[in-house]
């Protein structure tokens, strides 16, 4: 027990340097008020947080969350069917798998960026839609919420088909092969056997989803501009541009408080990642 | 359904593929419009050319073997500990720095930097970034050799200690072994997230520790630019290839 105190010791003390005493100074910052020449000075105050509530920064996070709800939304359709084939396809299996895995690993940046060289004014889209001769203007597929909204499907779909191939790999077939005997038709064992039973997968690749795209900040950038503000951006603006660190702290603190009880509610004993 | 379900499959493995492939294949263009013009390498030889490239790889290969190196060997010691009897409070803050938006990362480590500054006569650099990427590769180190400490048997680490071994060499000499492909794995996943981060990166860089992610960063906000496909190109291949060998091991 000696060495495994000794062995846990430099990771729990990196861990309380790298994040639990930033998190700290985040939470006594955001309490604070902002400095004449940025940084922060007292008086104490909950002012920060009372400001966002302020129509300005609650459109922010307004489309923060439906932005992020409808790539959730749109991970689990498009996922759904994905895993569905992959956990159907007995030993090619694991290949299909790294297919998905490879771009959930491979730089998320240049991913982003290939959307951008795709989108623009002449890229690849418009120039082939131009040349077909099916429109005169390049369409504004760049920097506008839709743009953000692909980028984030595109980025985290694998998060979805993950933790639901996991559920339905587990599946008894024999339920399946019930509700056949019992007359069910494919699409109906679908709907009213598979579809529910994969019901945890569905929650936590949904959280997984829903989590990094209420605080994505490089996809809103990149894709979005200055036109798809979101809580990221308003974050990084404060800490950056407008130094204003109290508020930037008092955000961070909200976006986090949200993200953990989303995190901590769908990870339930035995499936724990830890 | 079954055809329909296979032709799907098609269609989504291409939506998640296809948008790389496009951009590999106009790095070897030989325009610098998006329309083929023939097979060149001259984006290649430019990048090859570009000074603040080639400094800012340096400075991420250093940042990435650096911080690679540490969060292993931390890492694996401490997936070691909390398999011998789990401890709530290092898992958690683990499984939280894992899921801490990168934003949130990046401006308070920021913040804690700026304040022992206060105190300490330092400026972010290279050791801060190295830091930060410790700190948020740790967790993956851990849930990989974690995993694979799941299908150890304990007794053989009992049988060590009754053949007299200590608690370190059974250890060093029966556990490690067994674990070294987790280990290895662990790692090519721990440069990858870090070589690859721009979020964090960008907030605690200083100026003389500009990285890779930073340089594509600025080069995509500017617009159109080959090069940029060259490096990303180079970039992407370098990283599947990791991926895949990190894939297999951790498999085997």
């Amino acid at each position: 027990m000696k060495l495994r105190n000794a062995f846990l010791a430099p990771t729990a003390a990196l861990m309380l340097l790298t994040l639990v005493a930033p998190m700290a100074i985040i939470a006594v910052y955001s309490f604070l008020t902002r400095g004449a020449y940025g940084g922060v000075e007292q008086p104490w105050t909950i002012e920060n947080f009372t400001r966002l509530w302020d129509p300005l920064y609650l459109t922010i996070l307004w489309r923060s969350v439906w932005i992020a709800a409808l790539s959730t939304a749109l991970c689990l359709l498009l996922g759904f069917p994905l895993a569905l084939f992959i956990a159907r396809s007995g030993k090619r299996k694991n290949l299909y798998l790294s297919l998905v895995i490879l771009p959930f690993w491979t730089s998320y940046l240049i991913r982003t960026y290939a959307w951008m060289s795709l989108l623009r004014d002449t890229g690849l889209i418009n120039v082939t839609l131009q040349s077909l001769g099916l429109i005169k203007e390049p369409l504004p597929l760049l920097y506008n919420n839709g743009a953000v909204i692909l980028g984030l499907v595109y980025a985290f779909l694998p998060f979805m088909v993950l933790p639901l191939y996991a559920t339905l790999e587990r599946l008894d077939n024999n339920l399946l092969e019930a509700a056949a005997d019992l007359g069910a038709r494919p699409w109906e064992t679908l709907v009213r056997v598979t579809l529910p039973l994969c019901a945890p997968g569905i929650r936590a690749g949904a959280v997984l989803v829903f989590v990094p795209c209420l605080g994505t900040y490089l996809t809103s950038d990149l894709l979005g501009g200055s036109k798809t503000v979101l809580v990221g951006n308003l974050v990084q603006n404060q800490f950056t541009n407008s130094a204003d660190w109290p508020f930037g702290a008092a955000t961070s603190l909200a976006l986090m408080a949200v993200a953990t009880v989303l995190l901590f509610a769908v990870r339930r004993r035995g499936e724990e990642l830890l | 359904m079954k055809r329909g379900l296979a032709l799907y499959a098609v269609a989504a493995y291409a939506f998640l593929h296809v948008p790389l492939l496009i951009l590999a294949v106009f790095s070897f263009n030989s325009s610098r419009f998006t329309v083929w013009e023939g097979f060149s390498l001259t984006w290649y030889r430019a990048l090859l050319r570009d000074g603040d490239l080639i400094e800012a790889s340096v400075n991420s290969l250093i940042i990435a073997l650096g911080a690679t190196a540490i969060a292993t060997i931390l890492g694996t010691l401490a997936a070691y500990g909390l398999w011998k009897r789990s401890s709530p409070w290092v898992a958690g803050s683990l499984y939280l720095s894992l899921v801490t938006p990168e934003i949130v990362t990046g401006v308070s480590l920021l913040a804690l930097f700026q304040w022992i500054f206060r105190f300490v006569h330092l400026r972010l650099g290279m050791h801060t970034v190295i830091l930060a990427h410790v700190g948020f590769s740790l967790a993956y180190v851990v849930v990989v050799v974690l995993a694979r400490l799941r299908s150890f048997d304990p007794t053989l680490e009992e049988a060590a200690l009754d053949l007299g071994a200590n608690e370190f060499g059974a250890f060093r000499r029966v556990t490690l072994p067994y674990l070294a492909p987790s280990v290895a794995a662990a790692a090519m996943l721990a440069f990858t997230v870090s070589i690859d981060d721009y979020v964090i990166t960008s907030l605690v860089a200083g100026v003389d520790s500009q990285t890779l992610p930073m340089v594509i960063y600025a080069m995509a906000r500017r617009g159109v630019n080959p090069v940029l496909n060259a490096v990303s190109t180079m970039i992407v291949t370098g990283l599947g290839i990791l991926i895949m060998v990190s894939e297999r091991l951790r498999r085997s």
